[in-house]
């Protein structure tokens, strides 16, 4: 992955040994998988000290048990019979989870490759469930592909709505996107809640006591194409999501949009002077961001949530920021996206309650060792002079050590 | 919001046509306030004439010269109008329900408190420009800290300066990578909050369980029964009602914000914070330690930050849940930017969000109304989106915000 990154690392700071420049550039080329994977190991480190500390548990044992719960072990062949069977079926949890992640993290990545940090994604993804919703419980003598078709891409639009706010206020009056989004969320949070609450317009009118929509019609749900379909099996949305990083790929790097999005990324002051225009990119890429919340969103309705509740409005914030968490660790690849948004789904599947043995180590903790993890992802991600500290720290003190070598 | 900045600077040199401005806004505000109890006047020509007096005062405060000042003075008047006659149509004795001015005023204080703790923390932060979106998570490690260091010492103060280490400790660690390691102000502030939510709700479980804290020494409340005394009898009752039963550190969070204006605007320390915010180059070249400046003013932030929290934690709730906070480092990020980095800005920002937090739940007190609450909580988040727009006096930030220095 040789994808250059959307935020450039800060200027280094001139260095008089020529050597340096040749070095990080090595480090740049092969850093495209290696940091990541050391940023994730770090983290996965600490959060064991933190397990071996609190609870004295062996935190790999911890690990162990938390890996069994995400199903990934059915890729072993040596796994048979009974046990593969399980295997399959926490899988299936885990990549409905990726499917969400993958298509979250596409839209923080894709508006950070326009130069954008898109913390929208939670209002994006609420607009994207409930339009979707809606449109699901609609027209239900509608044919199945249509609707399904439908539905799913009226989130997409809510979402892009959603986002392209952000975006037509960063464009016309400067305002920072962070805060634009950040104040979206909480007003989609809050009319999402009044939408679905109690007594609200879109309350199914059949369950007064319990704050959830209309269940979408048969027709407009995803097919189930891996395990069972009442038991939650994993829907053709995870090709929908695999079908999105393609596309996220070709129109960064194969259309005339994604160049100028890319540009204005680069260097929006240089973009404007070679003519393309700032703002119109800064609108079209958070709409297009936000088109892929949305469709996150419509897509976890159709396929497996099939009602929006309250508490899934509610705690959408984890599984938006959860996207954040999934771009940066990609470094804004597509293949990155993938594999990081696979990390983070096997995490919430694997502690989970339902998948993680209390006798080994509580769900609760593990549940949040899970947004520990996460935090010190982002964290390390976000520094990558960290690594170019130490590398100048080294060598300073080899050539002090030579130094002091040579005057005794 | 503006209204306590523009008196702020009123007061400096008295200008007719500012005073007209502020006349106007005034005349709007009472426009909607007359129709409310305990007054409800039910003839419609008196808000009307109200609010055409404060159009009137606001264009001729345009036309003299202060534009936006006026312009917001006829959209305020313009908005009393239409706000009164809507309360109108209500009925009294649902108005009564929701109204109690009294309780509403203590409620709001209740409510802002955390906001103006985190706000004038997040203000420090940014004036030196840094970028705090980590306000969120310091409360959280307040929250959390505050009442484990008050249960484990059994000391209610120290709780609280254990609360305050926590969060200090926390931005301690965003200033290192914000401001040494130079990575993006945002993408740490993200981590922060991610690293606070999976660490506190971590240690609750593993300390407590699932059995919460118990009891723990709490704030005391601070009881000023001479208010009641005070002549006439309506006044005193009114005031001992407000102010007569609330908790010390609601006194606390008014005069950090004193304390904040004093600082900032009236100290040599406070010269330099503003300074290495606004050209950090400048203040460089002049002998100021731009990192040593930042440094203290990030982990200020994120001491005050945790006062808001250990407010929620011990002062109000008096017990901890995980992610306790729920977004209020968001709205106090929101207060932040409508009170246009300014203490008496902020805190009239924090009192109207917590004046719309206090509404929302009474609105829910009448049955007709019970679904607007929910609604009504948009109403922080709305105002900000439209400040940062521009659209109500422009936002704009410390010059030099979100961006990291290199020293030369």
């Amino acid at each position: 992955m040789s994808e250059q990154q959307a935020t450039p690392p800060p200027e280094l700071p001139e260095e008089p040994a020529p050597s340096m420049a040749a070095r990080f550039a090595l480090y740049q080329r092969a850093g495209g998988i290696i940091t990541p994977v050391l940023t994730a190991l770090l983290a996965f480190i600490i959060g064991g000290l933190v397990v071996l500390v609190t609870t004295g548990k062996n935190p790999l044992s911890t690990y162990r048990a938390i890996f069994d719960g995400t199903g990934l072990n059915w890729f072993f062949p040596w796994v048979r019979g009974q046990e593969r069977m399980l295997a399959a079926e926490d899988l299936q949890q885990t990549l409905l989870v990726t499917t969400t992640l993958i298509l979250v993290g596409i839209a923080v990545a894709f508006a950070f490759r326009c130069g954008l940090f898109n913390i929208g994604g939670q209002g994006q993804y609420i607009a994207g469930m409930i339009v979707g919703s809606q449109v699901g419980v609609w027209m239900p003598d509608l044919a199945h592909v249509p609707h399904m078709i439908l539905a799913a891409g009226a989130g997409a639009l809510a979402g892009a709505i959603w986002g392209g706010i952000a975006g037509i206020l960063k464009a016309t009056v400067g305002a920072h996107e962070v805060i634009s989004t950040i104040m979206l969320n909480w007003i989609a949070l809050w009319i999402g809640s009044y939408l679905v609450g109690f007594e609200g317009p879109l309350q199914d009118p059949a369950q007064v006591f319990v704050p959830v929509t209309e269940e979408v019609s048969q027709g407009a749900k995803l097919n189930v194409f891996w395990g069972e379909a009442l038991a939650q099996g994993l829907h053709i949305g995870f090709f929908v999501a695999i079908a999105a990083l393609i596309v996220f790929w070709l129109v960064l790097n194969r259309t005339t949009l994604g160049y100028e999005v890319r540009a204005v990324g680069f260097n929006a002051e240089a973009a404007r002077y070679g003519g393309i225009s700032v703002g119109r990119n800064y609108f079209l890429a958070m709409a297009i961001s936000g088109a892929f919340a949305g469709l996150a969103g419509s897509v976890d309705i159709l396929g497996w949530l099939f009602r929006v509740d309250l508490t899934s409005v509610q705690i959408s914030s984890q599984i938006a920021f959860m996207g954040i968490a999934v771009a940066l660790l990609g470094r804004n690849t597509p293949l990155g996206i993938f594999f990081s948004a696979l990390l983070f789904g096997a995490l919430l599947n694997g502690t989970s309650t339902r998948n993680l043995d209390p006798a080994v180590f509580q769900p609760e903790l593990a549940g949040n060792l899970t947004l520990i993890i996460q935090g010190l992802v982002v964290l390390f991600v976000g520094a990558d002079l960290l690594i170019l500290y130490l590398w100048r720290a080294r060598t300073k003190l080899r050539r002090k050590t030579a130094q002091a070598v040579t005057q005794s | 919001m503006s209204v306590a900045s523009v008196a702020e600077r009123a007061t400096v040199r008295f200008d007719v046509a500012k005073a007209a401005g502020i006349v106007a806004i005034a005349l709007g505000a009472l426009a909607f306030w007359v129709t409310l109890p305990p007054l409800t006047v039910r003839t419609q020509a008196v808000p009307i004439t109200l609010g055409l007096a404060g159009i009137a005062s606001g264009l001729w405060s345009w036309r003299h010269g202060h534009v936006r000042l006026g312009w917001t003075g006829v959209m305020i008047a313009f908005l009393g109008i239409i706000v009164g006659l809507f309360a109108m149509q209500a009925a009294v004795g649902n108005l009564e329900v929701v109204i109690t001015w009294s309780a509403l005023t203590a409620a709001t204080l209740r409510f802002a408190t955390p906001l103006i703790f985190a706000a004038i923390g997040g203000l420090f932060s940014e004036r030196s420009g840094v970028v705090n979106i980590g306000l969120e998570g310091m409360m959280l490690m307040g929250a959390f800290f505050g009442i484990y260091g008050a249960d484990v010492t059994d000391s209610w103060w120290l709780g609280i300066l254990i609360g305050m280490g926590a969060g200090a400790a926390l931005a301690f660690v965003h200033a290192v990578f914000s401001i040494h390691l130079r990575a993006d102000q945002i993408v740490s502030g993200t981590a922060i909050n991610f690293l606070a939510l999976g660490l506190t709700g971590y240690l609750f479980i593993d300390l407590y369980g699932t059995e919460g804290t118990g009891e723990v020494p709490a704030v005391p409340d601070v009881h000023l029964d001479f208010l009641g005394r005070i002549p006439p009898e309506g006044l005193g009752n009114f005031l001992e009602r407000a102010f007569g039963q609330l908790n010390l550190m609601i006194w606390l969070a008014l005069l950090t914000v004193v304390l904040a204006y004093i600082v900032i605007f009236r100290t040599t320390l406070g010269l330099r914070i503003r300074s290495v915010g606004e050209h950090p180059r400048a203040a460089d070249t002049v002998g100021i330690s731009v990192y040593g400046v930042r440094y203290l003013a990030v982990t200020t932030s994120g001491a005050l930050a945790a006062l808001g929290g250990v407010y929620l934690s011990i002062g109000f709730v008096h017990s901890f849940t995980e992610n306790m906070t729920a977004g209020r480092g968001f709205i106090a990020l929101a207060a932040l930017i409508f009170g246009k980095w300014r203490p008496f800005g902020v805190l009239g920002a924090a009192l109207l969000f917590g004046f719309a937090s206090a509404v929302a739940p009474r609105l829910e007190n009448v049955e007709s109304w019970a679904t607007y609450g929910t609604l009504f909580q948009t109403l922080p988040y709305l105002l900000t989106l439209i400040a940062v727009a521009g659209l109500i006096g422009r936002s704009i930030p410390p010059a030099a915000i979100g961006r990291p220095y290199e020293k030369q």
